[in-house]
């Protein structure tokens, strides 16, 4: 039962002495989501590189474990991207996604997170500018609310545990 | 051959661990047979100082059970497993943190409060707190340092093995209890370090019941319908956590008609038992005739139908689970 974790992601960006950088964890289904980043990029669209884009073959194959290890590993912000309603590669995964998200977003209130540090959007192939619009709200977004507690907490804890046992 | 040594303790457990022990009949009488019993609070009377004067390793066998929530918990683990050859994370407490694991939710300052002044029987207009040091006039007393977190054996000791279950079941006990005696009889392997003691496969293959592979509308209580014992109780709409769960109890609450609550904790497969009976479970809701018409908000009206996530998927298992504890955002969440 040991719990293998795996590696750290790497640092997202850089950060500049005292200033909050967001890292944002994107997972994109391969069909329409990661073909709208993929469209965003050679359209030259700007946006902010705060995140991190995570391949699954379906937006219903982000199992809710890995959203929760990108937060227990420090990401700031979690976008699970999908093909619009309808649109599903494999005809109803994203009616999956959404109820799981929606769930998942009860959840980490409960856990004490902000829930829209978790976001779910329908992004087409054709939707490059869609990409882009959602990356940037969601960058100012995480922004806004500040680094993810559980980091904090972490450091807490150790040194709660630490004073206890003297 | 030379008796062995056995010892049992409680943590933060309700003492049915305990219990669970002496609940294998007739075996309990073989057991005496083969072993002493060097250190067990709820049944013999012996204290830490006899332990300290153990050898290292004297103690062949240790079932701990109950989660570490102060530093008593922990000094007791921390000496058992200096004195012990095996050391067993023995039910869900010790494992996976089990129901007192729960207090994450919260932490120890708010509990204390909660507890000493805002029940309705609270009567304490000094708002008294215990302290773990208080200087008396017969001399200083002490009490244990409860944590803010709590914690699970694994933890803060290094754990032999890990006996899952609310409590852990005669038939686990007995066949664990059977693998050590004839590894100290006949020199038999001992499972590899770490080995879950239960099976390797989710609740449903151990479950009778038949699926029909069906979808639901509405999430029923158990008290709110009929069950029928013949069928899964997901499909009835009950909230039940057998395909997130461990097998190797039997299915004996299914048995009684009564839906998993998922002692065994998550299988071998993932780490977060919560994340996948929520995986579960939002997965076998039937997809609306309306569905491309419906707003995310729609769906999260829908979801907010399971009333507690977080206490119905972690029951057992919330210090084990990825995020362990209740965090505090800095700025407000907005409602």
């Amino acid at each position: 039962m040991s719990t293998q974790q795996g590696t750290s992601p790497a640092a997202v960006t850089a950060t500049t002495e005292g200033q909050f950088e967001p890292k944002i964890i994107a997972f994109c289904c391969n069909w329409c989501s990661y073909a709208g980043a993929d469209l965003a990029g050679v359209s030259r669209l700007q946006m902010p590189t705060n995140f991190l884009v995570l391949r699954a073959m379906c937006s219903a194959r982000v199992d809710p474990e890995f959203v929760l290890r990108a937060f227990a590993k420090g990401a700031d912000g979690v976008l699970v991207l999908g093909c619009h309603p309808a649109d599903c590669h494999y005809i109803g995964g994203n009616y999956r996604t959404r109820r799981r998200i929606a769930l998942l977003k009860m959840l980490l209130e409960q856990y004490g997170l902000d829930p829209d540090r978790l976001h779910l959007e329908w992004v087409s192939a054709s939707e490059g500018v869609k990409f882009q619009s959602t990356i940037k709200d969601f960058t100012e977004k995480i922004r806004e609310m500040g680094p993810n507690p559980l980091k904090e907490a972490e450091e807490e804890s150790a040194r709660v545990k630490g004073e206890s046992h003297h | 051959m030379a008796k062995v040594k056995i010892a049992q303790y409680w943590g933060a457990g309700c003492g049915g661990c305990d219990v669970a022990l002496l609940d294998i009949d007739e075996k309990i009488l073989g057991l005496a047979e083969i072993a002493d019993i060097a250190f067990w609070p709820i049944a013999v009377d012996a204290k830490l100082k006899d332990v300290e004067a153990m050898p290292d390793k004297s103690i062949t066998l240790t079932l701990y059970n109950g989660a570490v929530r102060n530093s008593e918990n922990e000094h007791v683990a921390k000496l058992l497993r200096q004195k012990s050859a095996i050391m067993v994370s023995f039910g869900s407490c010790a494992c996976f943190g089990g129901i007192p694991g729960l207090a994450n939710v919260t932490n120890k300052k708010d509990l204390q409060d909660y507890v000493y002044n805002k029940t309705f029987t609270s009567v304490n207009p000094q708002h008294t707190i215990p302290q773990p040091k208080w200087d008396g006039p017969e001399g200083e007393l002490e009490l244990p340092v409860m944590y803010d977190t709590v914690l699970t054996l694994e933890d803060v000791v290094d754990v032999d093995y890990f006996m899952p279950g609310c409590p852990p079941t005669t038939d686990q006990i007995n066949e664990f209890l059977g693998i050590v005696t004839k590894h100290l009889t006949e020199g038999a392997p001992l499972p590899p370090k770490g080995a879950v003691l239960a099976s390797q496969k989710t609740l449903c293959d151990e479950c009778g019941r038949t699926k029909e592979v069906t979808t639901i509308d509405k999430i029923n209580m158990p008290y709110e319908i009929a069950i029928d014992p013949k069928k899964c109780m997901l499909e009835q709409g009950v909230i039940c956590l057998g395909p997130a769960t461990r097998a190797g109890c039997g299915a004996k609450c299914l048995e009684a008609n009564q839906p998993c609550r998922g002692c065994m904790g998550p299988t071998a497969a993932v780490l977060d038992q919560g994340g996948s009976m929520l995986s579960a479970l939002a997965s076998i809701f039937r997809t609306a005739d309306n569905e491309t018409q419906l707003t995310e908000d729609e769906i999260l009206e829908l979801m907010t139908q399971i009333k507690d996530p977080l206490g119905t998927f972690y029951a057992f298992t919330m210090p084990k689970s990825i995020i362990k504890r209740k965090v505090k955002e800095k700025k407000a969440v907005k409602q």
